[in-house]
């Protein structure tokens, strides 16, 4: 039988702010264990939460990113359990008027949009940290991040494929660090995913019954969790098993998904408004004055990117994956307006050496400006596109600028017709038996005899100059 | 409104309270009572009132995100039944 796949994401975002949501303790990572508590967070009896203004701002620019709606009224609420990882008890959340609702984002795939909507992004607060591993009769509880406030967006059950799943969380985390309210970063967990997913055959309307997985702290594992998922719900069913609904982990060592048998009753989180916080109200004013500050998202730049600079889809979306790479991009182009060149020495030489050392754009050692007075060289005819990737690896190596690298190692293209020429007959000597196939009307020896001119003078000798050279020479 | 043993057990267990039979019995008799006399509230024509959350009239208390001094260490630990070193040390939570 034929099954389709809904797939639908729950992201946990933990925002940027400097302080916790709901008291001053900083939100640094990796600072001693429970070295940034207070009462507060600590959860002790007679403290009150009092908001962080600044972590709303976040959400408000996430919701007004994603397409929501910002509701007008909302309220905080209180969700009832145990772990020892909440030292209150409950967790502050929200439940039945979240910060925000309906909304959707688009992603691209194979040339095509699709739309993925957005159920809702609510705000609550992040638990502490356990530590189990290395430790054989107990459990280490460190508290740094309760408190830290998190943005938990939900989406609809729109996704039909692994593929599409992760282009939904890999577009979010773009806007995300558009904004500057997330630094998106799965495997530290500042940015979770956890995934429904179910198979129904295909035609079916209703849902078939999910499965939770959790624990999938990177794109890669996300997509193959959920492969393993769909393969595992397909076998069963097929095998004429039941799906029981549960939460399954991502085991990535063995590429599998776990079940967390719990023998804990059925969750019941007992969900009543938290009476110590009073309603949050969104006023139109507040609003505008976020509005005003969104800049410009990865769409629109990207549209802008195709019409402006007549650039592929597929060169704009990647050019605008973060606004650094963006800025760079056009920070070429304002130095030498050649937009498909530049684009090209980015996403090829630029990203290449750029992933080989683990490094941001932001931190390329070859600046804009380099880059473009090494394209100039090269309308100049100053040096060859062949010589300029040395150049380019050395301005990467060294930081240099074009210019002295090309004078330091004597790349500097040869144009003088006699030199060409020594290099020519020597080539013409060394090669008589090609020489006779050639004269012989072997016409694809032709550029064997380029090559070699080439490789004599290092990749040095100008092309155009070597081909006219070669012909004349040859047809004697 | 009733009560059963079986309720009381579960939200009980939902809060980490452990019973005696004698008090399940009492308990879900008075829940009961007063879950019954809140009922009461049913015969009030709700329909043009908002549901109130909170009683009182105040909006959006907020701070500015400002870092403030966290407690030292031996204050933060001052409470818990037991430690390792900077950490809290509780009963091993999964196998």
């Amino acid at each position: 039988m034929q099954y389709e796949t809904v797939i639908g994401l729950e992201i946990h975002a933990q925002l940027l702010t400097k302080s916790k949501i709901f008291c001053g303790c900083s939100t640094k990572f990796g600072e001693k264990p429970n070295s940034q508590v207070c009462p507060v967070c600590l959860g002790m009896p007679g403290v009150l939460p009092v908001l962080n203004k600044k972590a709303i701002d976040f959400a408000i620019k996430t919701a007004l990113a994603t397409n929501c709606t910002v509701n007008e009224h909302s309220v905080f609420a209180r969700k009832n359990y145990f772990y020892p990882d909440l030292p209150k008890n409950y967790q502050i959340s929200q439940y039945e008027l979240p910060l925000s609702v309906k909304g959707y984002i688009e992603v691209v795939l194979d040339g095509n949009i699709k739309k993925i909507g957005i159920t809702r992004i609510h705000m609550e607060e992040d638990a502490g940290k356990n530590i189990h591993e290395g430790i054989n009769d107990a459990s280490h509880v460190d508290l740094n991040r309760t408190g830290v406030p998190l943005m938990e967006i939900v989406s609809e059950p729109d996704m039909r494929t692994p593929e599409e799943a992760v282009a939904y969380l890999k577009k979010l985390r773009d806007i995300l660090r558009y904004l500057d309210v997330c630094d998106g970063n799965m495997e530290e967990g500042s940015f979770r995913c956890d995934a429904n997913v179910s198979i129904r055959p295909l035609g079916q309307k209703e849902f078939g019954t999910k499965a939770e997985l959790k624990n999938m702290n990177s794109f890669k594992f996300v997509q193959k969790a959920l492969e393993y998922e769909i393969d595992r719900q397909r076998e069963a069913l097929e095998d004429g098993k039941k799906i029981i609904q549960e939460t399954r982990l991502w085991d990535s060592n063995k590429g599998v998904t776990i079940s967390m048998r719990s023998k804990e009753e059925a969750h019941d989180y007992r969900y009543f408004p938290e009476p110590d916080l009073v309603p949050l109200i969104v006023d139109k004013k507040w609003l505008e004055d976020i509005h005003s500050e969104l800049p410009e998202l990865p769409d629109a730049k990207r549209e802008r990117f195709v019409k402006d600079y007549s650039l592929p889809e597929y060169d704009a979306e990647f050019l605008t994956s973060s606004i650094a790479m963006a800025d760079y991009f056009e920070g070429c182009v304002k130095l030498h307006n050649q937009p498909k060149i530049v684009s090209n020495w980015i996403m090829g030489d630029l990203a290449r050496l750029l992933n080989e050392d683990n490094l941001d754009i932001k931190d390329s050692p070859i600046t804009p400006k380099k880059l473009t007075d090494m394209l100039k060289l090269m309308d100049k005819g100053i040096i060859s596109g062949k010589i300029a990737k040395v150049v380019f690896e050395e301005m990467f190596k060294t930081g240099n600028d074009p210019d002295a690298i090309v004078q330091e190692k004597g790349l500097v293209q040869v144009t003088d017709e006699s030199e060409i020429e020594k290099v020519i007959d020597e080539v013409i000597k060394a090669n008589p038996g090609q020489l006779a196939d050639y004269k012989a009307g072997k016409d694809k020896l032709f550029g064997f005899f380029v090559g070699q001119v080439m490789k004599e003078s290092k990749g040095k000798a100008n092309p155009a100059k070597v081909n006219e050279l070669l012909k004349k020479k040859l047809s004697k | 409104m009733k009560i059963t043993k079986k309720e009381v057990e579960h939200v009980a267990l939902l809060a980490r309270l452990k019973l005696t039979e004698e008090e399940k019995e009492v308990l879900s008799k008075q829940l009961s009572d007063i879950l019954t006399h809140v009922e009461k509230l049913n015969e009030v024509d709700t329909k043009a009132i908002e549901p109130t959350s909170h009683v009182i009239k105040m909006q959006n208390v907020m701070r500015d995100d400002i870092v403030t001094v966290s407690l030292p260490i031996e204050k933060v630990l001052a409470n818990a039944p037991d430690r390792t070193d900077e950490f809290f040390r509780v009963p091993k939570i999964i196998e």
